[in-house]
């Protein structure tokens, strides 16, 4: 009897543990939201999302170009990533025991861990150098750096929750290896391969150095691929470590932007995720 | 146009392992034949021979003859993906595409093929769902998935899938496996129906079933073939002691 009730008690305290761990981690999240609601808010609306910087002491003035500019490096990024990752994952589901596929899964998971400011200086190194000047293509490709082994380590993930059972069905209907990527595992995997994306993008979105190195920043619109570009995380940085409080003001409003737009990728990925596990 | 199948001399290894001990058999054009036996007595896998589908695995090999009519299917001038065409497989487990509709995984193999164009893909795809026994069942929804139909409704799916790319013989590989006894019923009432125009090899653990659906029964233990034999005198009067230990649930 005393040993039930001692068993009890520990997996009381064990469940009390776990969740006090659980709501740490979501105060942090909580409290982060909230000083970033609190702080941003106020300068953001509609001309702040739209307009240029303005110089300092001057009134008004937003993020336009830094929006714009975020919007094209990520999506420039996803464009690069995508194809190729898919392509590798396809790769590594169909020849899972391959010697070579042990390796692109070991390279991937090493290129995971690489600090996001080494692929930043890799692509300075590389392109901004030889190039001669920092621009969006530069940042782009950097971006998709940092989102390639997120997508291929989670595309092949759901790649492989596509049963054998479907593609020896598929084999059995006289359809080729790659007829059955094609009409069965891509079109069977589309929706946990979204959420891959979107969760690769909304982790590139962040991301400070790799733009920093490669794209620098902009005062002005982006006109084209070639020039220096604006991004939020880099405006972030330069706007909050300036000793003005108008700029500081716009960091936050810029970082409520940003979070806004994680958050929301975040949650949709999650509520896709959800939708297309309830089809299954 | 149904096919016979020829079964000569005929092994097969995993690996090292031989689970395929020198087989030979003849399915008789629209007849049944039951491959019963214990598990990883290696029916499955002979099942699965003549479709070629265990060349998918890597590690395998495979010796002896195995002919549909009068064709050796291991011969260079025969396409395994061409082969897989003319061999409707149906799995234990319920495989219907899950991202297709009721209709589109019937029409997926006329897709797959160019076997039809326009209204007639429409047309085939409700001759084999009434062929299937499902039509009257699918008939108001033919877009809902596929995989929210009941078990035996998605084997009969199936059925209708492989039905549309015109078979010359169908293996079945368990197919009352997972289904209750109504989809069981129904399934073998099918069955029943399928042999008049189709060569049928079907594998399966319920030894009641081999007797009411099947012409020709054989006995698989540890790879080698024990006993065949019409299944009406197969169950009556098994030949080999060691059929009759497993009939009378002494071995298995």
């Amino acid at each position: 009897m005393t040993n039930r009730r001692k068993r009890k008690a520990l997996g009381l305290l064990f469940e009390a543990l776990c969740v006090l761990a659980a709501g740490i981690a979501i105060l942090v999240l909580a409290l982060i939201l909230y000083y970033v609601f609190r702080r941003g808010i106020a300068v953001v609306n509609f001309s702040f999302l739209t307009s240029l910087p303005a110089p300092v002491g001057v009134a008004g003035g937003g993020i336009g170009n830094a929006l714009i500019g975020s919007l094209l490096m990520v999506g420039l990024g996803a464009l690069i990533a995508v194809p190729v990752c898919i392509a590798a994952a396809v790769f590594l589901d169909q020849n899972p025991a391959s010697k070579l596929s042990a390796f692109v899964r070991f390279a991937t998971r090493v290129l995971s861990g690489v600090p996001s400011m080494v692929i930043g200086l890799f692509v300075f190194g590389q392109l901004v150098l030889r190039t001669g000047n920092y621009s969006a293509l530069a940042g782009g490709i950097a971006l998709s750096i940092v989102m390639a082994p997120i997508i291929t380590l989670s595309a092949e993930e759901m790649l492989r929750l596509v049963p054998s059972s479907q593609r020896e069905a598929s084999m059995a209907l006289g359809a080729t290896k790659q007829q059955t990527v094609f009409r069965l595992v891509l079109p069977g995997a589309a929706g946990g391969l979204i959420v891959g994306v979107m969760l690769a993008v909304a982790l590139a979105a962040g991301q400070t150095a790799p733009v920093l190195l490669t794209a620098l920043t902009s005062r002005f619109w982006l006109e084209s691929l070639q020039q220096p570009t604006a991004s939020l995380p880099v405006l972030i940085y330069h706007y909050a470590t300036s000793p003005f409080a108008d700029w500081q003001a716009h960091a936050w409003g810029a970082a409520l932007v940003l979070v806004v737009a994680i958050l929301v990728l975040n949650v949709t990925a999650q509520l896709f995720l959800g939708l297309s596990n309830r089809r299954r | 146009m149904a096919q016979g199948v020829n079964i000569e001399n005929y092994s097969f290894w995993y690996g090292r392992t031989q689970v395929v001990k020198n087989i030979s058999l003849s399915a008789p054009v629209r007849q049944v034949t039951a491959l019963i036996g214990p598990s990883g007595c290696g029916k499955t896998t002979l099942l699965r021979s003549i479709n070629r589908l265990h060349e998918l695995h890597p590690g395998t090999k495979a010796e002896g003859r195995i002919a549909i009519g009068e064709e050796d299917i291991f011969s260079a001038a025969v396409d395994p993906v061409d082969l897989r065409r003319r061999v409707g497989m149906i799995f234990q487990k319920p495989s219907p595409f899950p991202h297709l509709s009721v209709f589109e995984n019937v029409a997926a193999g006329l897709r797959l093929h160019g076997l039809a164009q326009g209204k007639e893909v429409a047309e085939r795809v409700e001759a084999c769902l009434r062929k299937a026994a499902l039509w009257e069942e699918v008939k108001d929804d033919l877009g809902r998935k596929g995989a929210l139909l009941s078990g035996g409704q998605q084997q009969r799916l199936c059925i209708a899938r492989a039905l549309a790319v015109e078979p010359e013989v169908f293996l079945m590989d368990e197919p009352c496996a997972s289904l209750d006894p109504v989809g069981t019923m129904r399934i073998e009432e099918l069955i029943r129906e399928l042999k008049h125009d189709y060569t049928v090899v079907i594998v399966t653990h319920n030894m009641h079933q081999a007797s009411r659906i099947s012409d020709q029964t054989a006995f698989v233990l540890s790879g080698e073939l024990v006993e065949v034999g019409r299944t009406k005198e197969f169950f009556l009067a098994p030949q080999d002691p060691r059929t009759e230990a497993y009939l009378t649930w002494k071995i298995g």
